[in-house]
């Protein structure tokens, strides 16, 4: 449903890696070892309650969701759903406006 | 205990955690990994890390919208804004944990 495709331009931890290595001259173990870290750090951060901020980029938060009743869509059946913490990311500004006119309008 | 992680202390503890990376070098890469993010998704492209979610876009059609102190309607054109999806793993990471007499999940 998203404007973005799944195409072979979707970016990998191994085109962020082969980046590095192209434009910093990291070796290739280093640069993906890196890229590793980056996303494990944030996870270990939420994943103890915390926010994260990356200025210019955007916001990873928390939201605690309380129980309610979901329905199952195929029978109808009520169902418990139970309370949960989910991660939301809030873009920020300069995130928004870069991509706020990308070209590829049609979906 | 509300921690906050920001883009610095980010820099601080991977450069920690790879000693043989200088802290310039760290907090270079990482400056680059956030750019190649956010132009790959303002050409359109997706972001997806394995355990971790994915970045796309979401259209949002045009629409009339009021300027909210004076009242004066305006039209506002149709813009793309950035959506991030949790993976799995990251999900049940950041799930509180259910508690065992709770047997019903679905």
């Amino acid at each position: 449903m998203g404007v973005t495709d799944g195409n072979d331009r979707t970016v990998t931890k191994a085109r962020m890696a082969e980046q590095l290595f192209r434009e910093m001259g990291l070796n290739r173990r280093e640069a993906k070892e890196l890229i590793e870290m980056f996303f494990e750090e944030i996870g270990k951060a939420l994943e103890t309650g915390g926010v994260v901020k990356l200025s210019g980029f955007g916001n990873f938060e928390l939201k605690c969701k309380s129980e309610r009743l979901g329905r199952n869509p195929k029978t109808g059946r009520e169902i418990p759903i139970r309370a949960r913490r989910v991660v939301t990311f809030r873009p920020g500004q300069k995130l928004k406006m870069k991509v706020r006119t990308c070209a590829r309008s049609e979906p | 205990m509300m921690v906050c992680m920001t883009k610095s202390k980010l820099i601080s503890s991977l450069a920690a955690e790879l000693p043989h990376l200088s802290y310039k070098d760290v907090e270079l890469a990482v400056k680059l990994v956030l750019e190649h993010m956010s132009q790959a998704l303002s050409e359109g492209h997706r972001v997806e890390i394995r355990g971790f979610g994915s970045f796309s876009l979401r259209h949002r059609p045009a629409r009339m919208g009021r300027n909210p102190r004076t009242g004066v309607a305006v039209y506002l054109s149709s813009k793309h804004v950035p959506h991030f999806k949790p993976g799995k793993q990251l999900r049940g990471r950041v799930d509180i944990v259910p508690r065992p007499e709770e047997e019903s999940t679905v």
